[in-house]
């Protein structure tokens, strides 16, 4: 049976719980972020393990594998000049044109890549955690993004390190676009806990026309994500509860399972 | 269970939740994480006194809690809650029958993160909850079974070679002491 002491470590374990849950946010933020930093020299731990298995499995690639690889990242390379030649090109005439249209200058996005560190460790949330922080230049709400499309947003900020929530989060709701004749407007949400590639996109009008393989992307409403960032594609749709709106589940286009770089939309 | 042991326990704790967050093959593998943590809470229940169990749930739960999107602090009652069940009990516990430590594990991996998603969903928050979260329970469970016993070997391991051999019994006896002499 318990004894007096017990009850006093259970009394001291209680309050001290309920004191640090009824802390004020930006004091219980501050720290979280404080007990956080215990784990950053097992960052670098983990980090200088990565590098060195890099390093060991570059090292026994073959001569031939290497010059087949060298050759196929110049090809690239020299497609991906070509292109943003021609993406200049066009961003230019973007400009012009706009510029006699009397339309607000379209801002060029400034992009910081990061390195994903952490992973979210409980089931029922979906966040990463990634390597650039407040000395880096990164504040809250920013979009991140990856080469294939949105990822989430940063949902808190240390020195050090931020973390992203990612789509398929309850916290993390995007106003969205369906890329078809009527641009149709309607919310990304979560989807459900097992399958983080699938999200769902609410309050679509009822009988709505949308296709599977549409394009989805972001309509720019909510003042955090710029328009025209893809997030996915249509996978089907469905009435939703009572017919008032049409639910669909849009496939990702970015792989959130295997994320190791992202790039933070950075303020110009 | 003495200091070591202690420190011992939450350096193991810091690494598990490290793991956890670094590693997710397994999430990969069959669409959940494991969760380390009701495991050494386990053994901490079974062998440590009322100390151990509150750091280990304090300390280890602040520290799952700060590499989650989990309010920060959320965690500590449900560990706790579960080592005190275990502790309070232990006298009727077979603890070093594998069995034993399986089932423990089995039900401490599966009250804490019902308990947590209990206290997410009472709070206000919107956990990502539907019916895949009773698979993800269930590796949970499972998981945390498996893990149980191992770290219980862990530890004996540990303790065989860290800490100090127990005395044997001398085989002198003052009542058959064979005295020369006068008497």
């Amino acid at each position: 049976m318990l004894k007096r002491p017990h009850y006093i470590g259970l009394g001291v374990v209680v309050l001290l719980t309920l004191t640090i849950l009824n802390l004020p946010s930006a004091a219980r933020s501050r720290l979280k972020q404080s007990v956080g930093s215990v784990f950053l020299p097992l960052f670098g731990l983990a980090n200088a393990g990565h590098a060195a298995i890099g390093r060991v499995s570059d090292s026994t690639a073959t001569h031939g594998q290497l010059v087949t690889e060298n050759q196929a990242l110049r090809r690239e390379n020299q497609e991906l000049r070509l292109q943003i030649d021609h993406s200049k090109e066009v961003e230019r005439e973007n400009s012009r044109l706009r510029q006699l249209l009397g339309w607000q200058q379209q801002r060029s996005w400034k992009l910081k890549l990061a390195n994903v560190v952490l992973r979210e460790p409980a089931n029922w949330w979906r966040t990463v955690q990634i390597d650039l922080g407040s000395r880096d230049g990164i504040k809250l709400n920013m979009p991140v993004l990856s080469t294939e499309g949105l990822v989430g947003r940063v949902s808190a900020v240390s020195l050090t390190q931020s973390q992203v929530v990612l789509l398929g989060d309850a916290n993390c709701k995007v106003a969205a676009l369906v890329q078809n004749e009527t641009r149709l407007a309607g919310v990304v949400g979560p989807y459900g806990p097992i399958d983080g590639s699938l999200v769902s996109m609410t309050y679509l009008p009822p009988n709505a026309n949308v296709k599977p393989g549409q394009n989805v992307v972001t309509s720019g409403n909510g003042g955090i994500f710029p328009k025209e960032i893809l997030i996915g594609k249509i996978v089907d749709a469905h009435p939703a509860e009572f017919g008032l709106s049409t639910e669909a589940r849009v496939k990702l286009a970015a792989d959130l399972n295997s994320l190791e770089e992202v790039f933070v939309l950075m303020d110009k | 269970m003495n200091i070591f042991s202690t420190v011992l326990l939450l350096l193991f704790a810091i690494l598990a939740v490290f793991w956890e967050s670094a590693f997710h093959g397994i999430r990969h593998l069959i669409g959940a994480q494991i969760d380390l943590l009701p495991a050494l809470m386990v053994y901490a229940s079974l062998y440590g006194t009322i100390t151990t169990i509150s750091l280990l749930a304090v300390l280890g739960g602040l520290w799952f809690d700060s590499l989650s999107a989990n309010p920060f602090g959320i965690t500590v009652l449900p560990l706790f809650g579960c080592g005190m069940i275990m502790y309070a009990t232990r006298d009727l516990i077979l603890r070093d029958q594998t069995f034993a430590q399986v089932v423990l594990g089995f039900a401490a991996s599966l009250a804490m993160p019902l308990l947590v998603l209990l206290l997410l969903l009472t709070s206000g928050h919107e956990p990502l909850f539907g019916w895949g979260t009773i698979w993800q329970l269930w590796v949970m469970a499972i998981g945390g079974a498996i893990a149980t016993p191992i770290c219980f070997e862990l530890f004996a391991l540990l303790h065989r070679v860290l800490g100090y051999t127990a005395v044997t019994q001398s085989s002198f006896r003052p009542d058959r002491e064979i005295r020369r002499g006068r008497t």
